[in-house]
């Protein structure tokens, strides 16, 4: 709508409209009232004027009617506004179901990001149009904030926590990527770009970069090297759970909760193995804590997600991609094993 | 209650009785320091925040100068977060928060309900050395390097990572909430015990509703401040882990203990000159003014809902969307009570007789700039438009509309109209007007273009900013600077006038209310008798006052 007004940031997802048009109803409710009072106050001022020194003007106490009017209109517009904004938040934050993962880790200062594929860049990040993207977020150190004007999305990037945002990306360019929140000495160097391409162009970029396995093929490694592999055997005898099909299932707990597998309580399970035990089991997993990095973990996550329900088999382990050149953007280590698509990640929801 | 119009309190042989006034009552130092008169208790506070202002001011104009260009180059970052972070903290707290309440209403309040003085006099004092000792703390934080961690203290950086002053600044900002503390106390003791014979609630004038709601905040959300920065201070010095992730804490508890207090500071900053612009309207339209219980009550119902709405500076923290929600909705009802202000203001005038002396330019500036600061509020409760502008200048841009645009100009107009009864003389009434036009310029100078900036994306607190942001930011960098003089002059001609200005007698805008039935400078004892009041606030005329549209039962409810 706007695109060539200089004093208007771009629209480049499918909720910047909308929260633009509210933006607008918002001016004209603002500009009605403030011309509105201005007005009042001017008319009144030069009409009233004090013509002489000695003038007392009729007193007057006030008006029920007027208060009311003025308290109950105000307030309906306030709720209108209100319903309106609402229903548009959760829009906003709720992330649909095929939405197209992507890892970010924030740190004093810079933006990590994780593609399931493999690639990995530092402030910069791709992204297709036409489908949403879920971003899971979390902080190495203090609090961040992932901010893109152009999509009208912003997220607190918390430390020990992820934090999920999505939008769906509409229109190829470069935008503006910067952290909201302040974070210390260079917080206004913490900024970056996000590149919206077509999904050719997005395939063809992910093609070029993976060259350090799909995430879930690093997590694999990860699991062997760190020895999880020996407690955690596929088949889920011995004394500890399997995680096959494990993610997105419901949990009992030894204490009778029940919780759902998703990515916080897999990273709690690594850093903190006996804030929730699995009932039947017995608290004896090491913890991880201070070993793994945050991209670790979330490779890990990735692998467990990865680790279908069908009995014995491990999904996106086979096969091998040609080592591709490292991206500029990419801090990816040697080449490793195949990628799993995103919707594979995601497949035992 | 009485109908009674007629008998003003004023009573012209008081007046004309010659006694000392305050400030003649004693001149060394030790006059001063060990005061326990209310008034000269106003005047130290007078002087120290003016102090703290012009630090805090100094601050404002580093930073505008920084930000006249894209890239960081006039100071290195961490200078700059140590600037706009002092900023911040010199201003609200050792500033905005006590300038009203600690010099206008420590003046006034006793005054304008026939007191002799607040219930407390010694407290009051006590209050003023509370607040020196913690300015000491901060001076000494400003001298050690100051803090780097925004005036929001936010864990971990604060507790963690920052390397910074915080916890000595910490420290500062709990000793003077107390002096806060101890101001709302007295305030609300005074008010419930000191009032004159015949001064019942709802006699009384509009500035004292606005104290007493603003104390009720000064004593109720304090304390949770103080827990908020002993807590900070103890994860930071000894690593107790309530604010950190790692050791099971949670860092957005310390966002919602800082909010429970500095949401509700908002108000305590802004009620008090919301009081002063009551006082300001009636007198120059010379009108009672229209709905006065709706407008007292407003001032009760900010206090009350103010309380519960601080989650609204945490839509993007990862709170839950129904607390979100929740605090959305409370945050758009907080709208309406200063709606009613503005719309009652506006009606007292009709059918005045207006004049357009320098303390009512202030008040038509506050009500121009309060309105859309207060407008631009409803864009920040607005959750999904929030996440957009949250932490852009668009936030900066209107907290400043109502901390500066509102909370400033209701302490300028009030100083301005009080100075007369303070000192005794009058300040310049040219002057005056040529200031308060400059400040008005500049401050929407200054703030309007950040509003654009806001939507347009430019994150606060940035050093530097990508190029696209110059133009606006240059045009607030030049309102800065109008600004910057429009408030110096007032400080100089005030001084001058301490000496060359017009005497200015008890009365000088004919004004209602206890405080002008006595000399200026009042005496000590403010008052030789005790008054006995006889009618209502702002008793402008012996005539009985109509109801617009109403009958006599509607007439009872309005009064
Ligand atoms: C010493 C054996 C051992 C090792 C090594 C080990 N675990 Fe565990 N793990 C357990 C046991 C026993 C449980 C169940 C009890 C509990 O919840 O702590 C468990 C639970 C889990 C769970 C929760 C499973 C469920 O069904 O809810 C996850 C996820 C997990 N581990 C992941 C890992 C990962 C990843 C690693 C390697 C970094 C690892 N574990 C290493 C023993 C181990
Ligand atoms: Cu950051
Ligand atoms: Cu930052």
């Amino acid at each position: 709508m706007f695109e060539n007004f200089p004093l208007f940031p771009p629209q480049a997802s499918t909720i910047a409209g909308e929260v633009d048009l509210l933006f607008f109803f918002l001016i004209a409710v603002s500009a009605f009232f403030t011309a509105l009072i201005y007005l009042m106050v001017t008319i009144f001022a030069v009409r009233y004027r004090r013509r002489s020194s000695e003038e007392i003007p009729r007193q007057n106490l006030g008006s029920l009617q007027l208060e009311i009017f003025w308290s109950v209109v105000p307030l309906v517009i306030a709720m209108v506004i209100f319903g309106w904004s609402a229903s548009l938040y959760f829009k906003m934050v709720r992330v649909p179901d095929n939405a197209m993962d992507i890892y970010v880790v924030g740190r004093q200062w810079m933006w990590k990001f994780q593609h399931p594929e493999g690639n990995r860049e530092i402030n910069e990040l791709h992204v297709p149009t036409g489908r949403p993207i879920r971003l899971t977020m979390t902080s190495e150190d203090v609090i961040h904030s992932l901010y893109v004007p152009a999509f009208r999305v912003k997220l607190d990037v918390l430390p020990d926590r992820y934090q999920s945002l999505w939008f769906q990306p509409t229109k190829p360019g470069t935008y503006h990527l910067f952290c909201a929140e302040y974070c210390g000495t260079q917080h206004s160097g913490m900024v970056g770009s996000v590149i919206v391409m077509e999904p050719r162009d997005y395939e063809a970029w992910l093609a070029g970069d993976a060259s350090g396995g799909s995430m879930a093929a690093r997590g694999e490694k990860l699991f062997n090297q760190l020895g999880c592999v020996t407690c955690h055997v596929p088949d889920g005898r011995g004394r500890c759970p399997t995680l096959v099909g494990l993610f997105g299932r419901p949990v009992q707990l030894i204490t009778g909760e029940q919780v759902t597998a998703n990515e916080a309580y897999i990273r709690e399970s690594i850093l903190r193995p006996n804030a929730k035990i699995v009932s039947a089991f017995q608290p004896i997993m090491p913890t991880y804590q201070g070993q793994v990095s945050e991209e670790s973990i979330l490779q890990l996550i990735a692998y467990v997600k990865s680790l279908a329900p069908a009995p014995g088999q491990t999904v996106g382990t086979e096969g091998n991609m040609p080592g591709g050149a490292v991206s500029p953007g990419s801090t990816g280590p040697a080449p490793g094993t195949a990628p799993a698509a995103p919707s594979q990640n995601r497949s035992n929801q | 209650m009485s109908t009674q119009v007629a008998g003003r309190p004023e009573r012209p042989e008081l007046v004309a009785e010659p006694r000392p006034n305050y400030l003649a009552n004693g001149y060394g130092i030790k006059s001063w320091l060990l005061t326990v008169d209310h008034k000269r208790i106003a005047i130290l506070y007078l002087v120290s925040i003016t102090v703290m202002f012009f630090l805090g001011g100094v601050f404002a104009l580093l930073i505008r100068l920084e930000l006249l260009t894209p890239a960081g180059d006039l100071m290195a970052a961490d200078m700059y977060n140590r600037m706009f972070t002092m900023h911040g903290v010199v201003m609200i707290f050792f500033f905005l928060i006590p300038s009203v309440p600690a010099v206008l209403g420590n003046f006034l309040v006793p005054m304008m309900i026939g007191a002799r003085d607040l219930a407390f006099p010694r407290i009051n004092l006590l209050s003023w050395y509370v607040y020196i000792v913690g300015a000491g703390f901060t001076i000494a934080v400003v001298i050690f390097g100051g803090v780097d961690t925004g005036w929001t203290f936010y864990a971990p950086l604060s507790t963690i990572y920052s390397n910074s002053n915080v916890a000595l600044m910490g420290i500062g900002v709990f000793i003077t909430g107390f002096s806060s503390i101890l101001t709302g106390l007295n305030f609300i003791v005074t008010i419930h015990k000191m009032r004159a014979p015949g001064m019942t609630w709802f006699r009384l004038p509009l500035f004292i509703w606005a104290h007493y709601a603003t104390s009720l905040i000064m004593v109720l959300g304090t304390p949770v401040l103080a827990i908020a920065v002993v807590l900070l201070a103890a994860d930071r010095i000894f690593q107790i882990g309530v604010f950190d992730a790692r050791q099971g804490g949670d860092p957005l508890l310390f966002q919602h203990l800082f909010w429970f207090y500095s949401h509700p500071a908002v108000y305590i900053m802004i009620l008090p000159s919301m009081g002063v612009i009551s006082e300001l309207v009636t007198c120059f339209s010379r009108k009672r003014i229209f709905g006065y219980t709706f407008v007292a009550f407003s001032s009760l119902a900010i206090a009350v809902y103010g309380f519960l709405v601080w989650g609204h500076h945490m839509f993007t923290s990862g709170q839950s969307i129904y607390a979100g929600l929740l605090f959305s909705v409370l945050s758009f009802l907080v709208a309406i009570p200063s709606a009613i202000k503005v719309f009652n203001w506006s009606a007292t005038m009709y059918k005045g007789s207006i004049s357009y002396e320098t303390p009512m330019l202030y008040a038509f500036g506050f009500i121009g700039l309060f309105t859309i600061g207060g407008l631009t509020g409803l864009f920040l409760a607005a959750t999904s438009v929030d996440v957009h502008v949250h932490d852009t200048y668009f936030v900066v841009a209107h907290f400043h509309y109502i901390m500066v645009g509102g909370a400033i100009m209701g302490f300028l107009g009030g100083m301005h109209f009080w100075w007369p009864k303070i000192v005794g003389r009058m300040y310049p009434e040219g002057w005056g007007k040529f200031a308060v036009l400059m400040i008005f310029a500049g401050f929407n100078l200054t703030f309007f273009p950040q509003f654009v900036l806001g939507y347009m994306g430019m994150p606060r607190r940035y050093h530097a900013y990508p190029d696209e942001f110059q133009v606006l930011n240059v045009m607030s960098t030049a309102g800065a600077s109008i600004l910057g003089v429009g408030y110096l002059i007032p400080m100089v001609y005030f001084l001058w006038s301490l000496r060359f200005g017009a005497v200015a007698g008890p009365n000088p805008w004919g004004a209602t209310g206890l405080e002008w039935t006595t000399p200026s400078p009042p005496p000590t004892e403010n008052f030789d008798v005790t008054p006995i009041v006889t009618e209502e606030a702002y008793s402008y005329s012996k005539e009985e006052p109509e109801v617009v549209g109403g009958t006599q039962s509607t007439r009872a409810s309005l009064r």
